[in-house]
C-alpha cells in the first residue's frame, strides 16, 4: 500500500511530496488536471500564446526549501529582478525598487523616507519569520517545539528590534496600512502602490484592520530576494523533478471526490470514476473547506468543528486576464525597456479603497486595481515572433457578482482593458485573443472555495494557530491520518511552499506512517 | 394564525392543563419551567410523594423540550449526534440517550422516541434547537420544535396502569417498559409511552393540546376509585433522586453553557458511560471520549446513602473524617419510603477509584443556631429505589 497520498499537485503538494519522499516514504500525488502546478501552472490560449498561472511576478522561494529539495539542481533560478512602476495618468510614473523610489516629481521627503521605512518593515518581517517557518504553536498543551517557536519570536521582537522599534511594531501590527502610510508619506502614487501590495489577494481595502500584517506576510517573500519577472512554472518544474527523483509518483486526471474514513481514521480516497486508492496517510493540498466539508463531509466530523469549517472566511476578489497581443503596447511616459517591470494601476489609497468598496456590495468598480506584466519580454518563447503576452491581476472582482458573471464577463473584461487603455493608447488595437478567469472560474478550476488565492482570508483571526481553523492548525485534522498542506494552512498563500514544508515536518514529527 | 397580542402581560405561559392545576392548588406555590408556570407543590408534599410511591400521581410534562426529527437521514443524523448505539432501536420504542460537544462533554440527556421508520421525537431537559440544527449540516433531515404543540402528562405510581385502564385507555397490558402505543381515550387519540422520571411503574401520555383537559378529566373521573394526586416539582425532585436519575444543569453543568474551563463533565464523569458506544462509528465527541477512556477517570457523580437524618445539601465530601476534601454534594433528599438520607455527589477519584471512606461535613441549624457535623457516606452503584412492580408486564392490577 502507498504510504502517503497527497491530493493536488499544486506547489505546496509538490513540496510536501518531495520532503516526504526524501524521508523515505512511498508518495503518490493525485492531480485532478492534466498538469502539475495548480494555480501556478502555465496556461495557453490560441495555441501559441503562453501565460504564467495566477502568479506572474514572484519572490524567490524560501531558502530552506530551495536547499532541502535541491531545487537549483533541478533548474530553479530566481528570475530577473524587476521594479514596480506605479502608473500615473499624466505620465508621471514612479519607479519603486526594493528600497528606492524615483521619478515622477516625487516629494523629496518621501524619497528620503522610503528606504528607512522599507528597511524597518523588512526588519519586522524578519523578526516574525520564526512563526512562518514552523508549525503554529499550540497555546494549550504546548510542546517543546512550540515553546521554542514562541521563545524565538518573543526574543526576536524584544531583543532583536530594540525598545523603540518593538513599540512601533506592537502599535502597527494589527492596524491598517492606510493610517500607517498616511503617517509616513505624502505622495498618493507611492501610498497607493504600497497599499495595493498589502491587500492584493485579500478581500480587504487599505483601511481594513490587519492590512499591515498582510503586508508583512508579503514581505516574507522579499526576505528571500527581490521581486522577479518569473511566474510559478519554473518552480513547479523543479519541484516536480525533485519529488519524482526522490521517488514520488504524480498521477494526472485523477480527481478525488471523497476521502474514505473508517472509525475516524482516513484510509484512502475515492476518485470521480469510482476508483478507490488506499494509503496509510492522506494529505490534502486542496482548500480546507473543500477538503473537510465536501471530501470528508460534515457527518464525519464533530458538530462544532464542522460548523467552524463553514465559517472560514475567504471570498476571492482577484481575477486574472491573459491577453495575447500582436505587438508591444506603448505606455505614455514609459520607455520600452521599462515595460518588463511590474506595472501597477493603484494611483492612490482612496482609489484602492473605492475599488474595494464596490466589491463589498457585489459590484465591480469602473476603476479597478490592476497589476500588469508582460512576461514575453523576459521569455521570447511565450509568444510568436513580434507578438507579446500580457498578464493582469484585477482587484476587486466579487465572487458573487450582482447579476451573475456569465452575463457580465465580457463587459467587465472590456472595462478593465479600457481602464488600462488610459495609460496605453494602442493597447486595444493589439489584442488578438484573451482569457478571463473570474473568482468564479478560479473556484471551479482549482477547487479554491469562492476563488480565494489563499484558500481563506489572511486575516488575523485566521492566521497562525487559527489557520485554517482551531482544531486543524497544526496540519493534522480531527480525522486520524488526514493532514492539510495547502495555502489554507499556516502561513498561507503566495508561492512560498511553506505550508507544504511545515506539513511534511509535522507528519514526520508525528511519526510518519507508523 | 391567531396570535394573542397581550401575551406580554403574562410573564409565564400556561400549559393546556393549567386551569385544572390552578383549581386544585391550595398552596399557589408556582415554579417556572421552560417559560411555563408549573407547581412546586399543589397541595401537600407528603401526599404527593406517596401518590407516586403507593398510589397514582399526575404531572404536567408539557414544558419539557420536545423535538421532531424526520427525514431520509434521520437515523444517520441521530447516530452522529448521540453517543449511544441506536441500531437496536425500533419504531414504537424509546431509549435513553445523551449527547456531547466536540470535547466529549455532556450537553444534555433525554429520551429518544422512534415514532416511525424515519420519524423520531427527542425530549431533553434544556433547549437544544441551535445544537440540533448545527448538527444537521450534511444530512437530509428536518428538525422542529414541538414543545408547545403537544400536551404531555406523566401518570406514575403503582396503580397508574389500573387508573389509566379505568379512565378508558385500553391496550396497556402488553406495553413493555420503553414501549410506545397509539391508543384512544374516550374517542380522542392519545399516544402512551411506558416511560418516566420517577423510577416507578408509570406512563407518559401525549396528545393534542385541544384534548388536554378531556384527558385530565378522564383520569380524575376515577379519583373516587383510586388515590390520584396532581404533583409538582418538589415531589419530582425526591423521587428522581430515589430512582438515581441525574439532572443536567443541576447535578452537572451542561457543556456549551459552561463558562469556566474544566467545569463541564464527560459522560464517564456523570455515570453515563453506559450510553457511550465508542465502536459504533463517528459521533460528535468520539475522539475526545476515546482519549478520555484511555486514562483513569478523574471524577464521578456518585450516589450516596448518608448516615443520620440531617440533610447534607451544599456539603463538601472528604476522604475520611477530617480527611482531604474530594468532592461536593449536588442534590439530596430524605427518602420516606427507604427511610434513608440520600445524596448525589461529584467526587474526585484516585487512580480511577473512589476513596475508601467518604464523609460529608455539613452545616445544620437548630433553633437558628448553626452547627457543623460530620456524617459517613456509603457509595451505591444501583438506584436507591427500584421496585419490582415497575417492570412487570402486564403490570399488577389494583
Amino acid at each position: 500500500m502507498t504510504d502517503v497520498l497527497i491530493i493536488g499537485a499544486g506547489h505546496n503538494g509538490l513540496v510536501c511530496a518531495a520532503y516526504l519522499a526524501r524521508a523515505g516514504m512511498d508518495v503518490l500525488v493525485l492531480e485532478s488536471s492534466d498538469s502539475a502546478g495548480g494555480m501556478s501552472a502555465p496556461r495557453t490560449i490560441s495555441d501559441d500564446y503562453r501565460f504564467p498561472g495566477l502568479a506572474h511576478a514572484t519572490y524567490p522561494v524560501c531558502k530552506a526549501i530551495r536547499k532541502d529539495l535541491r531545487l537549483d539542481r533541478y533548474g530553479y533560478v530566481a528570475g530577473t529582478p524587476i521594479d514596480t512602476i506605479a502608473l500615473d495618468a499624466s505620465g508621471q510614473h514612479l519607479v519603486i525598487g526594493g528600497n528606492t523610489v524615483s521619478g515622477g516629481e516625487l516629494p523629496e521627503s518621501d524619497a528620503g523616507a522610503f528606504p528607512s521605512f522599507k528597511s524597518q518593515y523588512l526588519e519586522f518581517a524578519r523578526k516574525i519569520q520564526p512563526l512562518f517557518l514552523n508549525k503554529p504553536p499550540r497555546l494549550k498543551n504546548m510542546g517543546s517545539a512550540d515553546l521554542k517557536t514562541l521563545t524565538r519570536l518573543g526574543w526576536n521582537i524584544r531583543m532583536g528590534l530594540g525598545k523603540e522599534a518593538m513599540y512601533e511594531f506592537l502599535r502597527v501590527a494589527a492596524i491598517n496600512i492606510y493610517d500607517v502610510l498616511d503617517e509616513e508619506f505624502q505622495d498618493d502614487r507611492l501610498k497607493g502602490a504600497i497599499a495595493a501590495d498589502a491587500v492584493m489577494g485579500s478581500a480587504m481595502g487599505p483601511r481594513t484592520p490587519g492590512t499591515v500584517l498582510t503586508w508583512l506576510q508579503r514581505l516574507q517573500g522579499e526576505l528571500n530576494g527581490p521581486l522577479s519577472s518569473q511566474g510559478g512554472a519554473q518552480l513547479v518544474h523543479a519541484l516536480t523533478q525533485s519529488a519524482e527523483d526522490a521517488g514520488a509518483t504524480i498521477r494526472f486526471d485523477a480527481r478525488v471526490e471523497k476521502i474514505l474514513i473508517d472509525r475516524g481514521k482516513a484510509f484512502g480516497v475515492e476518485l470521480a470514476d469510482g476508483e478507490m486508492v488506499k494509503a496509510k496517510l492522506i494529505i490534502s493540498n486542496v482548500d480546507p473547506r473543500t477538503t473537510l466539508s465536501k471530501m470528508v463531509g460534515a457527518p464525519r466530523l464533530d458538530t462544532m468543528f464542522a460548523n467552524r469549517v463553514t465559517q472560514i472566511r475567504g471570498s476571492g476578489v482577484v481575477g486574472k486576464l491573459n491577453i495575447a497581443l500582436n505587438g508591444l503596447p506603448v505606455f505614455d511616459g514609459l520607455s520600452e525597456s521599462q515595460l518588463g517591470n511590474r506595472l501597477l494601476v493603484a494611483p492612490s489609497m482612496r482609489y484602492v479603497e473605492h475599488a474595494f468598496n464596490h466589491s463589498k456590495y457585489g459590484k465591480c468598480s469602473e476603476h479597478p486595481v490592476l497589476e500588469v506584466t508582460l512576461p514575453s519580454l523576459h521569455d521570447r518563447s511565450l509568444a510568436p515572433e513580434g507578438h507579446h503576452v500580457m498578464s493582469l491581476n484585477i482587484a476587486y472582482l466579487p465572487h458573487a457578482l450582482e447579476g451573475g458573471w456569465e452575463e457580465q464577463k465580457a463587459t467587465v473584461a472590456y472595462k478593465v482593458i479600457s481602464q488600462l487603455g488610459e495609460y496605453s493608447p494602442n493597447l486595444k488595437s493589439l489584442i488578438v485573443d484573451h482569457e478571463f478567469l473570474t473568482p468564479l472560474d478560479i473556484e471551479s478550476e482549482f477547487g479554491a472555495v469562492q476563488g480565494h488565492w489563499h484558500h481563506g482570508e489572511l486575516s488575523i483571526h485566521q492566521s497562525f494557530m487559527m489557520r485554517p481553523l482551531y482544531g486543524a492548525a497544526q496540519y493534522d485534522t480531527p480525522v486520524d491520518r488526514l493532514f492539510l498542506c495547502g495555502a489554507g494552512s499556516h502561513p498561507g498563500g503566495g508561492l512560498n511552499g511553506l505550508p507544504g514544508r511545515n506539513a511534511a515536518k509535522r507528519v514526520l514529527e508525528l511519526g510518519g506512517v507508523k | 394564525m391567531n396570535i394573542d397580542h397581550t401575551h406580554f402581560r403574562q410573564a409565564l405561559q400556561r400549559t393546556p392543563f393549567h386551569d385544572r392545576y390552578a383549581a386544585m392548588s391550595t398552596t399557589e406555590h408556582w415554579a417556572t419551567w421552560n417559560t411555563y408556570k408549573v407547581p412546586y407543590v399543589v397541595d401537600k408534599l407528603s401526599t404527593e410523594y406517596f401518590s407516586v410511591r403507593s398510589g397514582c400521581s399526575v404531572m404536567d410534562l408539557t414544558p419539557m423540550e420536545k423535538y421532531r426529527i424526520e427525514g431520509k437521514d434521520a437515523f444517520a443524523y441521530l447516530d452522529r449526534l448521540l453517543t449511544r448505539d441506536l441500531s437496536k432501536l425500533r419504531p414504537g420504542r424509546v431509549t435513553y440517550v445523551a449527547w456531547c460537544n466536540d470535547d466529549g462533554k455532556v450537553i444534555d440527556d433525554g429520551t429518544l422516541f422512534q415514532l416511525d421508520e424515519n420519524t423520531y421525537r427527542l425530549c431533553s431537559q434544556h433547549h437544544q434547537l441551535d445544537w440540533l440544527l448545527m448538527s444537521a449540516a450534511g444530512f437530509d433531515v428536518q428538525v422542529a420544535v414541538e414543545t408547545h404543540d403537544i400536551a404531555a402528562l406523566a401518570v406514575q405510581g403503582p396503580t397508574s396502569y389500573s387508573v389509566l385502564t379505568a379512565a378508558g385507555i385500553h391496550g396497556l397490558d402488553d406495553l413493555k417498559p420503553f414501549g410506545i402505543k397509539d391508543l384512544q381515550c374516550n374517542g380522542f387519540p392519545v399516544t402512551v409511552s411506558r416511560t418516566g422520571y420517577t423510577g416507578d411503574l408509570g406512563y407518559e401520555l401525549w396528545t393534542d393540546p385541544d384534548n388536554a383537559l378531556a384527558l385530565w378529566d378522564a383520569i380524575f373521573a376515577v379519583r373516587g376509585q383510586y388515590d390520584i394526586h396532581p404533583i409538582g416539582l418538589d415531589t419530582l425532585e425526591m423521587v428522581r433522586i430515589e430512582a438515581g436519575f441525574i439532572m443536567p444543569g443541576f447535578d452537572f453543568n451542561c457543556a456549551e453553557a459552561t463558562v469556566r474551563n474544566g467545569y463541564d463533565r464527560s459522560p464517564y464523569e456523570v455515570g453515563l458511560g453506559w450510553v457511550v458506544h465508542l465502536d459504533k462509528g463517528h459521533f460528535t465527541g468520539r475522539n475526545a471520549l476515546v482519549a478520555e477512556k484511555a486514562r483513569h477517570a478523574k471524577r464521578r457523580l456518585t450516589k450516596l446513602v448518608v448516615d443520620g437524618n440531617k440533610p447534607v445539601g451544599e456539603a463538601f465530601i472528604y476522604a475520611g473524617k477530617n480527611g482531604k476534601q474530594v468532592g461536593e454534594v449536588k442534590c439530596t433528599t430524605w427518602s420516606p419510603i427507604l427511610k434513608a438520607n440520600l445524596a448525589i455527589a461529584d467526587i474526585e477519584l484516585r487512580n480511577g477509584k473512589l476513596p475508601q471512606s467518604l464523609w460529608a461535613r455539613f452545616d445544620y441549624q437548630r433553633e437558628l443556631k448553626w452547627n457543623t457535623a460530620w456524617a459517613e457516606c456509603h457509595a451505591q452503584t444501583k438506584p436507591f429505589y427500584s421496585p419490582e412492580h415497575k417492570s412487570a408486564t402486564p403490570p399488577n392490577p389494583f
